[in-house]
């Protein structure tokens, strides 16, 4: 497809978002709820979440870092180990200069679509601070992780070959006219939230978005030099073993976390975390297994973190069988997406972001719509007589893709011009560790 | 004097060393080398991205003998590192000059 497709596509998908009418009455409702609610802080949700927020943290740096960091080869592993550590330190100073303000404040007439600066540089966020039961600092730092790891995600689609400054400037531009938007949008009051799209982790805000970026990013910067002819293995599976654990791990912090309390829709949350993720594993190590013959550590790491990106948004709304078929179709279908369907369309996303994250966040939004059980979070799903959902939720799927791919394409396109995104030839050969950080892993 | 240089399995590394030492031989340099010959290499498979690698990990081992002695460590070596496999190694004999023990000075077969 060429590119003028892709952008009259996107421009046709932005025209329809814009289109798309608001219910302004169930914003007014929950703001209205909000109100009432009498601040108090409970020290049992706090504790939860301030263990949360630590092991979200966890998941980055060094769990995503060293996930990525093993698949890459030897000569590029301390790029994306750099890239991982420099964005967690980066999107902190964002999020407390304007970041969290945008994403969780009320942006009066533009509420719909962005936040306020009402508490730009954490003005207001003081010690005594509340946000539902816990100090406004935990959740300030908690929602920080989840803006940490999103654009992280994005490194493994343009590893081994961009400029470690335009990344840089990329990630901080993402991160505002990206990110900060859809968080606001599925959590701050915004549109979605009004459009009761489900998105109890970050299913649309965090992975779809990730996936979409990155499959831009794969796309616009093109192929890694020798992609196809030379053996690009990866150069420590152990690391990546390591990586996917610790990711695994905080991913309960990601998910049960998101409850904002220590409570039963937290443990439902976690224990069908934990259901889906093992079921992915295995089918994608069995999909395998059939077609490649052989059941490998790549792909039930791989199947493991495709269950974890597709029971995000499920989680806090569907029980433990509706978790065990999201986990299978996520194993399955992101197997595809990461070894036959790019293979054909020939693009390298190099270590499968939108193939693992992309496609998984939106085989959980999907599903959510489906498997979603009132009884557990309060809205029914299509299996409970509420076909609906699922077209609320492809609205919310849709809404994202089209904001950021757009958005990612433009700001790819002005780093471009300032700084340019690509290494050169030779230091893309000999390696991005020594040329751009003057070190090596011997 | 003779060099021996034998390319084996790397798991068989430490049974070729017994053997040798069992003959009285003292000494020899290991490397970890790549290579290939009828085994020819093999497929790797990542996230159905096939990879063919040509050059599989083996020992190479080398060691100075005194001509006497080199069809008995041929013989151990070959004893010590076969499988019957494919890709079991090779081993090359080739002559040396001179030999230097750089302590004492001591030359050819007083050095070794």
């Amino acid at each position: 497809m060429t590119l003028a497709k892709y952008l009259s596509v996107a421009v046709a998908a932005l025209v329809l978002l814009l289109l798309h009418s608001i219910d302004p009455a169930l914003a007014q409702e929950a703001e209205a709820a909000a109100e009432a609610a009498p601040p108090a802080i409970d020290t049992g949700d706090t504790a939860w979440m301030l263990t949360s927020t630590a092991i979200v943290l966890m998941m980055t740096i060094p769990g995503l870092a060293l996930f990525y960091g093993g698949l890459v080869r030897k000569k590029n592993v301390l790029s994306v180990v750099m890239q991982c550590f420099t964005i967690a330190c980066a999107i902190t100073i964002v999020w407390l200069l304007v970041g969290y303000s945008l994403a969780f404040t009320d942006g009066g007439s533009l509420n719909a679509y962005i936040g306020g600066l009402s508490k730009a540089m954490m003005a207001g966020v003081t010690k005594d601070a509340i946000t539902l039961t816990i100090p406004e600092t935990v959740f300030f730092t908690f929602q920080l992780t989840f803006a940490i790891i999103t654009p992280a995600l994005i490194v493994g689609a343009f590893v081994d070959r961009m400029k470690f400054s335009a990344m840089l400037l990329f990630m901080v531009l993402w991160s505002l006219i990206v990110y900060v938007p859809i968080t606001h949008w599925v959590w701050g009051g915004g549109f979605l939230a009004g459009a009761g799209v489900l998105d109890f982790a970050g299913g649309t805000v965090v992975h779809i978005n990730a996936g979409v970026a990155g499959l831009v990013c794969a796309i616009f910067l093109g192929k890694r030099y020798g992609y196809g002819t030379e053996n690009m293995a990866p150069h420590n599976l152990v690391y990546s073993v390591i990586g996917a654990s610790l990711l695994w791990v905080g991913w309960f912090g990601f998910n049960a976390g998101s409850a904002v309390a220590a409570n039963s829709s937290a443990g439902m949350a976690m224990a069908v975390t934990q259901i889906a993720t093992a079921a992915a594993a295995l089918a994608w190590m069995f999909i395998e297994w059939i077609i490649h013959k052989k059941p490998s550590i790549l792909g039930i790491i791989s199947g493991a973190v495709a269950g974890l990106v597709a029971i995000t948004p499920a989680s806090g709304f569907v029980g433990p069988m509706g978790a065990l078929w999201i986990g299978i179709a996520a194993g399955l279908i992101c197997f595809f997406a990461s070894t036959t369907i790019k293979k054909a369309l020939g693009y390298d996303d190099s270590l499968d972001v939108f193939g693992i994250h992309g496609v998984g966040g939106i085989v959980g939004a999907v599903l959510t719509g489906v498997f979603a059980v009132e009884a557990i979070g309060g809205k029914p799903g299509m299996l409970e007589g509420n076909p609906g959902q699922v077209l609320t939720q492809i609205w919310g799927i849709t809404a994202t893709i089209v904001w950021c791919a757009v958005a990612t394409f433009v700001i790819l396109i002005i780093v471009n011009v300032l700084l340019g995104v690509r290494v050169s030839q030779s230091a893309e050969v000999e390696g991005l560790d020594i040329n751009l950080h003057g070190e090596v892993v011997p | 004097m003779k060099l021996v240089m034998a390319i084996i399995k790397p798991f068989k590394l430490d049974e070729v060393r017994q053997a040798l030492t069992e003959l009285g031989l003292q000494g020899m340099t290991v490397t970890e080398v790549k290579g290939y010959g009828r085994q020819k290499g093999h497929t790797e498979i990542y996230r159905g991205a096939e990879y063919a690698v040509n050059f599989l990990p083996k020992i190479k081992i080398e060691v100075v003998i005194p001509t006497a002695s080199v069809d008995k460590a041929v013989d151990a070596i070959v004893a010590a590192a076969k499988t019957g496999q494919i890709g079991d190694g090779k081993i090359f004999v080739v002559p040396v000059e001179q030999t230097v023990r750089i302590r004492t000075g001591e030359t050819d077969e007083s050095a070794l």
